[in-house]
């Protein structure tokens, strides 16, 4: 009964990695600019992989005690992710990508490039949506 | 269940990484290469996770871990490089 329970957690955490993983890379191929698509690997990706990275803990704890070297590398994972977003993010801002035209508020870097307006009159853009 | 659970995980990070592919192959810029590059290195780890549960043995972790940890500096390089046209100053 416990057995059948822990397989079916195990196989609940693969196919959850499976499927976060999967969305986050659609997200990538599929949203409009990069600032956009930025969002997608760095967030649901890593949630993808940690949650395989865990389901495999789960299963090779199983019949010999703990082992711990998964989680040494979902920590890992969970910490580099944010910062190599935030560098990425940098390098877009200094060669001053184009954001899309629907996208409100501007950053400091994008000043010059486009002219600055509140929230409220944003204005609409032409592309559809993504 | 755990098997078929694996197929599917397969399957769906296999696709996953075909996605990133396209992407860095169309990417209209440079930093959107380097995240599609980024992005399948991470679902590569988790490929290599999947491999090692199929085979039920726990030595593909130190081979994750070294992909994890060479894949982040070399993201991190190759943004630096961007940004300042120089690694180490």
């Amino acid at each position: 009964m416990l057995d059948t329970m822990i397989e079916g957690v195990i196989a609940f955490m693969l196919i959850a990695g499976g499927a976060f993983a999967f969305i986050g890379s659609l997200g990538l191929t599929h949203l409009k600019d990069f600032y956009m698509r930025l969002h997608g690997p760095s967030k649901t990706t890593t949630l993808g992989v940690g949650c395989t990275l865990i389901g495999a803990l789960i299963y090779f704890s199983r019949e010999d005690g703990p082992v711990i070297q998964e989680l040494l590398i979902t920590i890992f994972a969970f910490i580099t992710a944010p910062v190599s977003a935030h560098m990425l993010a940098k390098s877009a801002l200094h060669h001053k990508l184009k954001p899309d035209p629907r996208t409100r508020g501007n950053p400091v870097e994008l000043e010059s490039e486009r002219p600055r307006h509140t929230i409220e009159e944003a204005p609409q853009g032409d592309s559809p949506l993504p | 269940m755990i098997d078929m659970a694996l197929w599917i995980a397969l399957a769906l990070f296999c696709a996953a990484i075909v996605l990133n592919f396209y992407r860095a192959v169309v990417g209209p810029s440079l930093p959107d290469r380097i995240l599609a590059v980024d992005t399948m290195y991470m679902n590569s780890i988790a490929l290599i996770v999947l491999f090692g549960i199929w085979l039920n043995s726990k030595d593909y972790f130190e081979a994750a871990l070294l992909i994890a940890m060479l894949g982040f500096v070399s993201t991190i390089a190759v943004c630096k490089y961007l940004l300042r046209g120089d690694i180490i100053e």
